[in-house]
């Protein structure tokens, strides 16, 4: 209780006398950057999550050949989760004599549950967006549906049994890009009618969709629900699974946004540890005194630890209510690139940001407090009583822990987080050799110069190790800040180059073999720029190195459906072989087969495994020669699965390929589907533009991140400025007794911390170029070094660091000197 | 040692290591010092004597000897034992004042009390602060207050107490002579009053000569 009273009467003495003011402004600066990006991170989270959902139609799918029990919905309903039907077949449809083969898409109210739907009066038009189905009654063909059969609104179409209006044209659905197997056009109905058409028969070849979305809390128990109960044929997708574009835009989008506010927090730790170490030195009196006047090293310590965490209490508080101020803020700025009905970011990022915050103090902050405790009473009497040396593994043990920590909850990643803590600790090493060094070749230097920059250069030599502390934790900062810098130009870099502006929008398939050379003509005839045809087969996966697939433990959905295989002499620059070799001349023809890493890490394939496919009837025996990463947006056609030339080449059903096409007229592709009737067109202009909104609200919110970065850094700068004003001011004060005028020591101190800024500039603009090629190795983006971009970071640095250290020395050049020296 | 002796040293030595090896600072010092005495160590500067009122009260630690305080000896306390000690039985006046920076005079005043958790700490001190001349100033900041007001502040902090033991370091080094002298009135007023024992580290022959014994050091020796 004494504790309590003589830690709270302290505070409340040391806040009004400003003492505090340091301290408390990081550690809130320190929150406030946690929980803001926190809280972004959550809410741009869900918005590339929404987003994403689209290309599903839904947060997620789960998906039969067999009807679904209605229990499936029923327990949807149970967990609060939205659900929708979405019944899918292939069935002819007929517009009087004429007839063409269509997908027919028979969905309940409400879908789509992610996204939405556009149609427009004829085929092909920009269309506008809908809320609604079609009615009981009604259909919507798409447009290449309506331009094969020529209807118009009005028009009647049959659908087996069912006659349907033609209300509306489909020019677009959500779900149209998840998938590239639905080769026919499309017809949506009313899942009322689908009864009627009596095309639901034993052996129609029918795809049972019951389509999901809501809370992730309640998606997660329900996918359990469903694993442990679902039967053959059954399986659960969301989009990570349905879409390897989105899912790749999101991964990235969440990494790289974590890394940015794993940089923050780091800035934060190193203002927690300056922080607690100037509030130690200025502490070292008035606890040498309360131990003369006999206070014990339990109260010295218990009073300390309780006005930390007080304080730190109240920073956690008023930083956590900036941070959410700030996010309000950053939702303005982005409006109209978020969705505002998404639901209000959760109070998650405040409790983890006061957990790290808590963390932080007690890695940083306790060590340097427990040396108050070691101060000498003799302190009183004889000012270089210092408490002894902090043993190094107390130092740094609890500062590993805390950093090793947050990063693996940052990052969640053991690969990343390596790499990144790596990265880290390389960083502060080298940061203390180089500033060692450099501190004591300055002081060396000296000798030359005038007047004003000896004294500067002699004060960073004189405090050696002040000088090198000060150079790592400013280069720290900046280091960090360069790395960030690099990482975002290449990633936005790489976004830009995988989504160049004349990316493929459109793709084609089903092209008859003896049409290919007539159809490319034609493409290029209308001013499209084709990409390369790729032959096209369907087979299935039958066996692993013998042994059937659907006998081996925990084998995915991915394996038991239908795959477009494909062969080719090339592999195309948006694929990379990750193990193994592409085909040589002498493979033409041999039993091999090169695997996407997606598929590979789906069934645990290695090299040499032996591979059995059903390919049209006939049973075919290859062994693993590689594995592939395929960048999936470039948008330009790639396989799982890709076999060597010459090996099924009697079987080519089809050919694929992609274009960037921007038709003259709607008519123009209406032409192209009549020339060619075979041959299925989709228009992923519209998957391509939800890609790239995608990309601009995770570039956007990079940016914001990386502001609230900015300004945690320099923040951080400013408070290890200000940790050393106390000393400055007395020996500033003893300079001007000595006759030293107010010029010469402004020009000392400007010469002071320009070096310190240099030094830092130079060791944190190197070492952030190494980081930035090694992070970015790790991320798989493309790293280009910039000389411009060194020099900026080392000018950047000398002037923040000399401006910061000027203004911070202001005060003591205008105070008058006997004030300090009494 | 015999009842009323509060302060006793026996054969007390101080070490400290340097460059050129061990450095004696405080060499044989043997003195007994009786309740309510007032003793003046004097000597030149270097000779040892800061670092002697440092051991006496258990501020440092010896290389030899022993010392023995209020009846307790103090190499057979741990460090906390020792700023129990000085708790209950000393108060310190500095050169430098030492207040702390960031409490009022008037909380200065309290800390002694407060820290050995007496109920009344708040009226003792504003008894104390009345005492020395500053009851108008109980609600000012060390900062705000002038050398010599500080120096007065710093008094009654150690005399506030009523320790066995007062032990003054330099009390009027940091002070013009005019202020120092009304100080040293002020001092040995409250000691007068409150009967207690004062040890006193000074330069100031003046000042030495008003207590009622004098010790001489040089070379870390008493002479």
């Amino acid at each position: 209780m004494r504790m309590l009273a003589m830690a709270l009467r302290s505070l409340r003495r040391e806040w009004l006398s400003g003492e505090l003011g340091v301290l408390w402004f990081s550690l809130v600066v320190a929150v406030a950057a946690l929980t803001g990006v926190g809280f972004l991170v959550d809410r741009i989270g869900h918005a590339v999550q929404a987003q994403a959902s689209e290309v599903l139609a839904a947060d997620a799918r789960v998906e039969s050949p067999e009807a679904l029990a209605p229990l499936l919905r029923q327990h949807a309903q149970d967990l609060h989760l939205q659900s929708a039907r979405l019944t899918t077949m292939l069935s002819v449809v007929f517009n009087g004599d004429n007839s063409h083969l269509a997908e027919i898409r028979a969905a309940s109210s409400g879908y789509p549950l992610r996204g939405a739907l556009r149609t427009a009066g004829e085929p092909f038009a920009a269309g506008t967006v809908t809320r609604s189905i079609p009615l009981a009654g009604d259909c919507w063909p798409d447009s290449r549906l309506a331009a094969a059969l020529n209807v118009q609104l009005g028009s009647t179409l049959t659908v087996g049994a069912l006659p349907l209006r033609v209300s509306r044209i489909l020019i677009s659905r959500p779900d149209q890009g998840s998938a590239f197997i639905e080769f026919a056009p499309a017809l949506m109905m009313n899942d009322a009618d689908l009864a009627a058409t009596r095309l639901v028969q034993p052996a129609s070849r029918m795809q049972y969709a019951l389509l999901l979305a809501g809370d992730a809390r309640a998606l997660e128990p329900y996918r359990a629900w469903f694993e442990a109960r679902a039967r053959p044929g059954e399986h659960y997708a969301n989009v990570a699974d349905a879409s390897p574009q989105i899912g790749d835009a999101a991964h990235r989008a969440r990494q790289f946004l974590s890394i940015a506010g794993l940089v923050a927090v780091l800035l934060c730790a190193v203002a927690v540890a300056m922080s607690a170490r100037s509030y130690v030195a200025r502490h070292l009196d008035s606890v040498a005194l309360l131990k003369t006047l006999g206070a014990s090293r339990r109260f010295v310590l218990g009073t300390s630890v309780l006005q930390l965490v007080l304080l730190a209490v109240a920073a956690a508080l008023a930083g956590a209510l900036l941070g959410w101020l700030t996010q309000l803020w950053l939702l303005r700025t982005l409006a109209g690139l978020l969705r505002t009905d998404l639901p209000p970011a959760g109070w998650a990022p405040a409790f983890i940001g006061l957990a790290v915050a808590i963390a932080m103090l007690a890695g940083f902050a306790l060590p340097s407090l427990l040396q108050l405790t070691k101060v000498p009473a003799l302190r009183v009497l004889r000012r270089d009583a210092d408490p002894p040396p902090m043993r190094l593994w107390l130092a740094l043990f609890p500062a590993v822990i805390a950093i090793v920590g947050v990063i693996y909850a940052t990052l969640g990643q053991w690969t990343l987080s390596l790499w990144f803590a790596a990265g880290f600790a390389a960083a502060i090493a080298l940061l203390t050799v180089c500033g060692w060094l450099l501190v004591r070749l300055a002081g060396r230097a000296r000798g030359g110069a005038g007047l004003a920059l000896r004294q500067g250069l002699a004060n960073l030599a004189r405090r050696r190790g002040g000088s090198v502390a000060q150079i790592v934790a400013f280069g720290l900062g900046v280091l960090l800040l360069l790395v960030l810098t690099i990482l975002r130009r290449d990633l936005l870099h790489d976004w830009r180059t995988s989504l160049p502006v004349g990316a493929p929008n459109y793709f084609f398939i089903n092209i008859p073999t003896e049409e290919r050379d007539d159809f490319r003509a034609a493409l290029l005839a209308a001013g499209a720029k084709p990409e390369r045809f790729l032959p096209m087969v369907r087979g299935r996966l039958l066996t692993i190195n013998g042994e059937a697939i659907d006998k081996r433990p925990g084998h995915s959905g991915m394996a038991e459906r239908e795959q477009n295989l494909t062969w080719s002499t090339e592999l195309g620059d948006d694929n990379r072989i990750v193990e193994g070799h592409w085909w040589r001349p002498e493979d033409t023809g041999k039993p091999l087969v090169s695997i996407a890493s997606e598929f590979q890490e789906s069934l645990h394939l290695k090299l040499g495994d032996r591979l059995g496919f059903d390919v049209a009837g006939e049973h075919i025996e290859v062994t693993v020669a590689s594995f592939r990463k395929v960048k999936w947006d470039s948008f330009r056609p790639n396989f799982f699965i890709m076999f060597p030339p010459g090996l099924l080449d009697g079987a080519a059903g089809s050919y694929l390929t992609s274009a960037a096409y921007e038709p003259r007229s709607a008519s123009a592709l209406t032409e192209l589907v009549r020339r060619f009737p075979s041959v299925s067109i989709f228009n992923v202009g519209d998957l391509l533009a939800q890609v790239r909104s995608v990309i601009d609200k995770a570039v956007t919110a990079v940016q914001s991140v990386f502001a609230f970065t900015l300004l945690a850094g320099l923040t951080v700068l400013l408070a290890a400025v200000q940790a050393s004003r106390d000393e400055r001011r007395y020996e500033t004060a003893i300079m001007r007794v000595l006759g030293a005028s107010r010029s010469l020591l402004t020009r000392s101190a400007l010469a002071e911390f320009a070096a310190l800024g240099l030094l830092a500039g130079v060791l944190a603009a190197s070492s952030a170029a190494l980081g930035g090629w090694l992070l970015a190795r790790q991320l798989e983006l493309h790293y280009r070094s910039s000389i411009l971009l060194w020099v900026a970071g080392v000018l950047g640095t000398m002037v923040v660091v000399a401006a910061s250290g000027l203004a911070a020395t202001r005060p003591a050049l205008n105070q008058p000197p006997r004030s300090v020296l009494n | 040692m015999t009842r009323d002796v509060v302060l006793k040293a026996e054969q007390v030595m101080r070490q400290v290591s340097s460059p050129d090896g061990p450095l004696t600072i405080v060499r044989d010092v043997n003195m007994e010092i009786r309740a309510r005495e007032s003793v003046a160590i004097v000597g030149p500067s270097g000779a040892g004597k800061s670092t002697l009122l440092a051991l006496l009260a258990g501020l440092d630690t010896l290389s030899a000897g022993r010392i023995w305080l209020a009846g307790e000896e103090l190499s057979a306390l741990d460090e906390d034992g020792r700023a129990a000690l000085r708790a209950a039985h000393v108060g310190f006046v500095f050169q430098s004042f030492h207040l702390v920076p960031a409490l009022t005079a008037l909380e200065n005043v309290m800390l002694p009390l407060e820290l050995r958790g007496e109920r009344n700490a708040r009226d003792r001190a504003r008894d104390m602060l009345a005492r020395v001349g500053l009851a108008a100033r109980a609600g000012h900041y060390p900062r705000q207050l002038s050398g010599g007001e500080q120096q007065r502040v710093a008094m009654a902090r150690a005399s506030v107490g009523e320790p066995a033991v007062l032990f003054a370091d330099e009390p009027t080094g940091n002070l013009d002579s005019v202020t120092g002298e009304r100080i040293i009135e002020l001092f040995f007023e409250l000691n007068a009053a409150a009967q207690t024992t004062l040890v006193l580290v000074t330069h100031d022959r003046e000042l030495a000569g008003r207590c009622g014994r004098v010790l001489t050091m040089d070379g870390g020796a008493l002479v």
